[in-house]
C-alpha cells in the first residue's frame, strides 16, 4: 500500500509510462491507480487474481466456455479446434479478456495486448465485471463465487475417475445426453444450496447410495401399496417439472449412481452460468461503462497520456459499435453497445435531465447518479433493466424499430418506431427479447407413468405459436438414454387435444 | 487488491485431452477423410499433416430450440425508412436472430463443413491404424541380429583391465578373516593366559617365555597370510545381449518396359510411398533400393526410377536376380529386415515367369520379411500373376494384390498389411 501512495504522488507530476510494451511493474502501477479510482466510485469487488496467458491458453479458456477447470469432453476439443481455425484464418480476434465469477475473481490478460489494452482490460474485467458479480442480485442469490473453483475441480476429478472405472465411452454418452438437456437443468425459482468441496465429497457417497435405494423403493410393487396408489390414481410428478435434469437425477429408474452424479454436475454448472445468460447486456454494459469512466478519470487527473487515450478510445469505440440493421456486419443488437449506452444515459438523466426524462423517469431524474447506477446494477436483469431504464432518447439514438412477424401472413409489419407513440412498445418488445423464458423452449415433464410402462411424457408449450425446432428427435434420444424407457413430447393442437410431436423410440404412425 | 500471476509458462496444450477425445469420437469420419485424401495428395508430400473435413451436421450437438412459425417480435436498430404500420414482403431466406444467446465463438459465418488440420503424427496414426508388419515378431526372435554388450555380474577370470577393485578387496578381506580366525582365537587365549600370569603374585618366568614365543609365532603366521591373493580377484563380466535390429531395407522393383505408362508408374509410386511411410514407423533407418527392369535390371536413383522412359520387352526375373545379388552383397539378412515390393503391369515374357517363381521361392522369400506384388492393370492376368499365385499359396510372407485405379491403392495397401487377427503361434 505504501507503493500506491508513492506512485500516486509521483504520478501527479508525471503520467504513467505509455510505451506499448507492458511489464509486470507497469501492470501493477496501472492496476493500483485503477483500483484507487474504482474505490472512489464505490466499486466493491472480490480480490483480483490477474493471470497473464498466451493466445493459445486463451483459446483453451474459450474452448472450456470460460470454466477455468473443465472436465474432459470432446465438445471442448471441437470448440478449441473451431476457435483455432477461426483465429488462424483471421476471421475472429480473440477476446481481450476472460473473467470468471469466482472469489478471488480470476481474469485472464492476453500476453499480446499492449499496455493500453491491459489497462482497459483491468478496468473492464477486474473492476467492472468483478463488481457486477459481487453486487448483482442474481449472482448473489444463484452462485457462490467462493466455491465454484472447488466444485469444478471436484467435477473434473470425479468425471476422470468415472472414466477410469466405467470407460470413456459410457461417460461420454452420459455427458452428451446431459449437455443436450443442459439448459433444462436450471431451477428458476428456488434458491440452490451452496456447495463446497468438502461438503460435496462428504455427501456424495451417501447420496449415491441413498438415491439408488430411493429409486428402487419408488418402483417397488408391494401389493398393499399398489392398491393404495391405484385408489389415489395419482399423477407423478404431481406438478409439471421444468428442471428436466433434476427430475432425471432424482427419478430415472435405471441410472447408475455415478451417472446421477454426472447429471448433477452438469446441472450445477448450468445453474452457475444461468445468471450470466440473463444479464449479458447489463454485465457488459456495466463493465464498459466503468472502463470508460475509470480511464477518463485517470486522464482527467493527468495520469495517462493523450497517446494512451487515443488507443484506448479506438478499441472502446470498436467494442461498443452498433451496426445498423442493413449493414453487412449486423448480427443483432450488440449487448456491449446497448448496455454501455444505457448506463451512460442513466448518468445523463441523473445529471442533466430533460423534460422528457422527468416525464419518463421522475424518480431518477436529478438524483445522485452513482447511487442510481449502483441500484440499477444490483437489482435488475436484462429484461427488467431495459423495461425500467431504456429512455426515449436512446431509442432515438439507436433508431430502434419493432418488427412484427406473423408466419400466417405473407408480410412482416413494422410495429413501432422511434417516435412518441412507439417508445413504450419498442421498449416492451426489446425487453421481451431478453426474457429467457420467451427465448428458451418451454418444455416440462408432465407425467412419468411409474405404475405402468414408465413412459415419460413432456409437454411443449409454444410461445406465440412458435414450433419446436427440428432437433427435438435428436434431443429425445438423449433423454431416452437417461430415462431408459419410452419418452414422448406432446403439444396441444388447435383443437385443444394433446398431440404427440416427437417420441423415442419412434412410433410408427399409420398415416 | 490484486495479485498478478504469470501463467504463460504453464503447460501448454491444456485441451490436448479434449482434442484426442474429439478425434476419437469422429474417428470414422476422419479416417474416411484421410483415405480420401491419400489419393489426392501430392506424391512427394508425405511429411505434412492433413486437413480433415467433416460435414457440420455430423458434429452438431442437439438442444431444444424454437423452430419455424408463430409470431416473432424483434427490435432492430438503425431505422432509416420505416414508419409504423408499414408492411414489407417477407424476405426469402428469412431467419430469426438468435438473440442474446450463445458464445462469441459462434458468431462466425456458418459453413457447411467443419475443416481442421491434424498433425503428421495423427495423420500417420490414422492412416496406418489396424495395420501391422506381418511376421515381424516371429522372425525377430529366431534371428537375433545385433548384439550389444551389457554388464552381467562378476567372474573369477578375465583380463587385468576388467579387475573390479572393490569386489576383489572385499574377497581379500573375507579370505583373510576366514584363514586367520582359528589362529587369532588361539592368540587371544594365549594373551589372556599371559595376562593372568603377569598378574599372579608368583613368578612364572619359564611359562611366560614359552607363552611369548607362542604368541610371536602365531602373530607371524597371521601376518604371513597374504594380503591379496589371485584367488581374491574378481573381474567385471560382460555379456552380449541380442537386440532386434532396427535396420530395414526396402526394395522397390518396377517394370519400366514400354507397356508401363506414366500413370501406372504414378500409382506404383504412391504405393511405394505408403510402404515407406509405414516402414518408417517401425524402423529407424531404412534403405531404399530402386530396381527397374525391362529385359535387364538396373539399380537406379529415385528420379530415374520414376521418370525415365524405357522401352522394350519384359523379363521380370532379371530384377529379382539383381535384388538377390544386392542382398547377398550388401544386406546380410541377419542384420537387415528385408522388404520387397514389386509393381508391374503383369506383362512378362511367358517363359520367364516360372523362373521368377523359382527365384522368389528359393532365394528371396527365405531372406525377406515380406514381399508384396501389386499388379496395376486393367486387363486380364497373365503368366506372372498365375505363377505368383502359386507362391502365395505356399508362403506366408508373400502377398499379391491387383490395382485397377488410383482409388484402389490405399484399400489394397490396407489389405496387404491388415492386422492378422488369428495370430498363429
Amino acid at each position: 500500500m505504501t507503493m500506491t501512495n508513492n506512485t500516486l504522488e509521483k504520478a501527479k507530476v508525471t503520467p504513467l509510462d505509455d510505451r506499448p510494451d507492458w511489464t509486470f511493474d507497469l501492470l501493477a502501477q496501472y492496476q493500483s491507480e485503477i483500483a484507487r479510482v474504482a474505490d472512489f466510485y464505490r466499486l466493491d469487488t472480490y480480490t483480483n487474481q490477474i493471470e497473464v496467458i498466451t493466445a493459445e491458453q486463451m483459446m483453451d479458456a474459450y474452448a472450456s466456455v470460460g470454466m477455468p477447470i473443465g472436465y474432459s469432453h470432446w465438445t471442448f476439443g471441437k470448440k478449441f479446434i473451431q476457435t483455432e481455425q477461426n483465429y488462424k484464418r483471421g476471421q475472429m480476434g480473440l477476446a481481450y479478456e476472460i473473467v470468471i465469477n469466482s472469489s478471488p475473481c480470476i481474469s485472464y490478460l492476453m500476453e499480446e495486448n499492449t499496455m493500453t489494452m491491459q489497462a482497459l482490460v483491468m478496468a473492464h474485467a477486474c473492476y467492472g465485471h468483478n463488481s457486477f458479480f459481487k453486487g448483482n442480485y442474481l449472482f448473489k442469490s444463484w452462485t457462490d463465487a467462493s466455491s465454484i473453483i472447488d466444485y469444478l475441480l471436484f467435477a473434473k476429478n470425479y468425471i476422470a475417475e468415472c472414466e477410469q472405472k466405467y470407460g470413456i465411452s459410457e461417460v461420454e454418452s452420459t455427458l452428451d445426453a446431459c449437455h443436450a438437456l443442459m439448459s433444462h437443468g436450471v431451477d428458476r425459482y428456488k434458491r440452490p444450496q451452496k456447495i463446497s468441496l468438502d461438503e460435496e465429497l462428504k455427501r456424495q457417497n451417501e447420496r449415491a447410495e441413498y438415491l439408488q435405494s430411493q429409486v428402487n423403493a419408488l418402483w417397488r410393487t408391494v401389493p398393499k401399496k399398489e392398491q393404495k396408489e391405484n385408489e389415489q390414481n395419482s399423477q407423478f410428478p404431481s406438478e409439471p417439472q421444468e428442471n428436466i435434469l433434476y427430475f432425471i437425477e432424482k427419478n430415472a429408474p435405471l441410472l447408475k449412481p455415478w451417472q446421477r452424479e454426472i447429471v448433477r454436475i452438469v446441472r450445477k454448472i448450468s445453474q452457475y452460468f444461468y445468471p450470466q445468460k440473463q444479464t449479458q447486456v447489463m454485465n457488459e454494459g456495466w463493465a464498459c461503462f466503468w472502463h470508460y469512466t475509470i480511464l477518463n478519470h485517470l486522464y482527467d487527473e493527468g495520469l495517462v497520456t493523450d497517446k494512451f487515450m487515443l488507443e484506448f478510445l479506438h478499441s472502446h469505440t470498436n467494442v461498443v459499435a452498433q451496426p445498423e440493421y442493413n449493414s453487412q456486419y449486423y448480427s443483432g443488437i450488440n449487448p456491449y453497445a446497448l448496455g454501455f449506452n444505457m448506463f451512460i444515459d442513466i448518468r445523463r438523466i441523473c445529471e442533466n435531465p430533460t423534460d422528457e426524462d422527468r416525464e419518463f423517469f421522475p424518480e431518477i431524474a436529478g438524483s445522485n447518479w452513482l447511487d442510481t447506477l449502483h441500484f440499477a446494477m444490483e437489482n435488475f436483469k436484462d429484461e427488467s433493466f431495459i423495461s425500467q431504464y431504456l429512455s426515449p432518447k436512446l431509442i432515438r439514438d439507436f433508431k430502434l424499430f419493432h418488427i412484427h412477424d406473423d408466419s400466417e401472413k405473407n408480410y412482416v409489419e413494422i410495429g413501432a418506431i422511434h417516435n412518441a407513440q412507439g417508445y413504450k412498445k419498442v421498449r416492451e418488445n426489446l425487453a421481451n427479447q431478453y426474457n429467457l423464458s420467451n427465448l428458451e423452449v418451454n418444455i416440462q415433464i408432465i407425467d412419468a407413468n411409474i405404475d405402468g410402462d414408465r413412459a415419460l411424457t413432456l409437454r411443449y408449450t409454444p410461445h406465440n405459436g412458435v414450433g419446436l425446432g427440428d432437433s427435438k428427435d435428436e434431443v429425445l434420444k438423449h433423454l431416452h438414454y437417461l430415462w431408459h424407457f419410452d419418452v414422448k413430447i406432446v403439444q396441444e393442437n388447435k383443437a385443444g387435444v394433446d398431440e404427440v410431436i416427437a417420441s423415442c423410440p419412434k412410433i410408427d404412425k399409420d398415416e | 487488491m490484486a495479485n498478478f500471476i504469470d501463467r504463460r509458462l504453464n503447460s501448454k496444450n491444456k485441451s490436448t485431452v479434449n482434442r484426442q477425445r474429439f478425434l476419437r469420437r469422429y474417428k470414422n469420419q476422419i479416417k474416411k477423410s484421410v483415405s480420401d485424401a491419400i489419393n489426392q495428395r501430392g506424391v512427394t508430400d508425405v511429411n505434412s499433416g492433413e486437413s480433415i473435413v467433416i460435414p457440420k451436421r455430423d458434429l452438431s450437438e442437439p438442444v431444444f430450440h424454437q423452430g419455424e412459425g408463430g409470431i416473432k417480435d424483434r427490435v432492430h436498430p438503425g431505422n432509416d425508412q420505416f414508419a409504423s404500420g408499414d408492411r414489407i414482403p417477407r424476405p426469402q431466406n428469412q431467419q430469426g436472430q438468435g438473440g442474446g444467446q450463445g458464445d462469441a465463438s459462434d458468431s462466425g459465418e456458418g459453413e457447411d463443413d467443419f475443416t481442421f488440420s491434424i498433425s503428421k503424427q495423427e495423420y500417420l496414426n490414422l492412416l496406418f491404424e489396424d495395420l501391422e508388419l506381418p511376421n515381424l515378431e516371429k522372425n525377430q526372435l529366431d534371428k537375433l541380429i545385433e548384439y550389444k554388450t551389457v554388464r552381467s555380474g562378476y567372474c573369477a577370470e578375465g583380463v587385468p583391465s576388467n579387475i573390479d577393485i572393490v569386489k576383489s578387496l572385499q574377497g581379500s578381506i573375507a579370505r583373510r578373516i576366514a584363514m586367520t580366525s582359528s589362529k587369532r582365537k588361539q592368540l587371544k587365549e594365549l594373551e589372556q593366559a599371559l595376562k593372568v600370569l603377569n598378574h599372579d603374585k608368583h613368578d612364572h618366568i619359564h611359562q611366560e617365555r614359552q607363552l611369548r614365543l607362542d604368541i610371536d609365532e602365531l602373530k607371524e603366521k597371521i601376518s604371513k597370510v597374504p594380503y591379496i591373493d589371485s584367488f581374491d580377484l574378481r573381474y567385471r563380466n560382460y555379456a552380449k545381449q541380442a537386440v532386434p535390429t532396427s535396420k530395414a531395407v526396402m526394395f522397390c522393383l518396377m517394370d519400366v518396359s514400354g507397356s508401363m505408362d506414366q500413370a501406372t508408374k504414378e500409382m506404383a509410386k504412391r504405393f511405394y510411398i505408403l510402404l515407406y511411410l509405414f516402414l518408417s514407423r517401425t524402423y529407424k533407418n531404412i534403405d531404399v533400393i530402386y530396381i527397374r527392369h525391362h529385359t535387364q535390371a538396373k539399380e537406379v536413383d529415385e528420379h530415374e526410377f520414376f521418370y525415365s522412359q524405357e522401352t522394350g520387352g519384359t523379363i521380370a526375373s532379371s530384377a529379382l536376380e539383381l535384388m538377390n545379388e544386392i542382398i547377398t552383397e550388401r544386406y546380410n539378412d541377419n542384420q537387415w529386415n528385408i522388404y520387397g515390393a514389386q509393381a508391374s503391369d503383369g506383362d512378362n515374357w511367358a517363359d520367364d515367369s516360372p523362373r521368377c517363381q523359382a527365384i522368389l521361392e528359393k532365394q528371396i522369400l527365405p531372406k525377406s520379411r515380406y514381399f508384396s506384388y501389386i499388379e496395376i492393370t486393367q486387363r486380364a492376368h497373365q503368366t506372372l500373376w498365375q505363377h505368383y499365385q502359386k507362391v502365395q499359396q505356399s508362403h506366408t510372407n508373400f502377398a499379391m494384390q491387383h490395382i485397377k485405379s488410383v482409388e484402389d491403392i490405399y484399400p489394397v495397401f490396407r489389405e496387404l498389411f491388415k492386422k492378422n487377427t488369428k495370430s498363429a503361434a
